[in-house]
């Protein structure tokens, strides 16, 4: 099994400076939206859904920056909790 | 390789998300009975990890860039069950909170990134470290097949759903993600060597005995 063993600060720690940094992350296309691009089938993309932080900035906030960060905390909070929630439901007791 | 909505027909994302559906259905069943509750820590902490690493676009040529995937990291972690349960977590906040792929490809965006993926990581781990091999290059080939698998899934999806013909989107989609794979391949056994030595987390299942199905 799989185990955090050192305490958990630290790590935790990694994730904030990784958000911290991705504002700096290459804005070009990715691969899937590079191909789809290149083969001209990247106008059938659509949205279902009014997500609260479309593309990963927080609405509001001017500089691009500070918005990606912000929304990449919310999501890493998001992330934490869903997994916990859900390893919590599975576990045996 | 998140695939938004309007890109799969109605079949080939019903077909994917009822795949998806029964794996995880499959998946929860056994979890029941395997996950230690000393495992949660790590296995949050990795996720947001993961979901953190995915925001950082890093570019692979003019024009075109990639991001660390993370499914062979959590595979050999965690094994592959748990693996799935993690990815499919991180993808249904993409996809809810963050407009990262399509709400309608969500199960095909599942079978590629948190099924085949981790799956493929462990298989292709076992086999060659399992005799004898030597463990950095087998993660890295791992991780590189991993992410090959998961985008040629991706793109027979789309050419199924008639929105590309395959001649076209299969050498497209492989070619860049040889090169996004090659980021996958250094970082994995990187971040899996820092967990190691830092004595920040122990334990591979996967790579033990998380390849029994």
């Amino acid at each position: 099994m799989a185990r955090l063993k050192a305490g958990w600060w630290p790590l935790l720690l990694v994730v904030v400076v990784l958000v911290i940094f991705s504002p700096l992350a290459s804005s070009a296309p990715d691969g899937l939206e590079r191909v789809a691009e290149d083969l001209g089938f990247a106008e059938r993309a659509v949205a279902h859904l009014a997500a609260p932080l479309p593309d990963y900035l927080w609405p509001g906030v001017a500089w691009e920056g500070p918005a990606t960060v912000l929304a990449g905390l919310a999501g890493v909070a998001a992330v934490l909790l869903a997994s916990w929630g859900c390893a919590r439901l599975l576990v045996r007791r | 390789m998140h695939i938004p909505d309007g890109f799969l027909s109605v079949p080939a994302w019903g077909a994917a998300a009822g795949v998806s559906a029964g794996y995880l259905a499959l998946a929860t069943r056994r979890l029941r009975q395997t996950m230690e509750e000393r495992e949660i820590p790590l296995m949050g902490l990795l996720a947001a990890f993961v979901f953190a690493a995915q925001m950082l676009n890093f570019p692979v040529a003019p024009g075109a860039s990639g991001h660390f995937l993370g499914s062979t990291l959590v595979a050999l972690l965690f094994g592959p069950w748990q693996a799935s349960l993690m990815m499919t977590v991180i993808l249904l906040i993409q996809a809810f909170i963050f407009l990262d792929g399509g709400v309608t490809a969500l199960g095909a965006n599942i079978l590629n990134m948190a099924i085949i993926a981790p799956w493929v990581s462990v298989f292709v781990f076992r086999l060659l470290a399992g005799r004898g091999g030597r463990r950095g290059p087998a993660v890295f080939l791992a991780a590189w097949l991993a992410v090959m698998a998961a985008a040629l899934a991706c793109g027979l999806e789309l050419a199924l759903s008639g929105t590309v013909a395959w001649q076209a989107v299969l050498p497209a989609i492989l070619g860049w993600h040889a090169l996004i794979g090659v980021g996958e391949g250094l970082l994995t056994p990187l971040v899996m060597g820092y967990l190691a030595r830092t004595g920040v987390a122990v334990g591979q299942k996967g790579a033990e005995e998380g390849g029994k199905a």
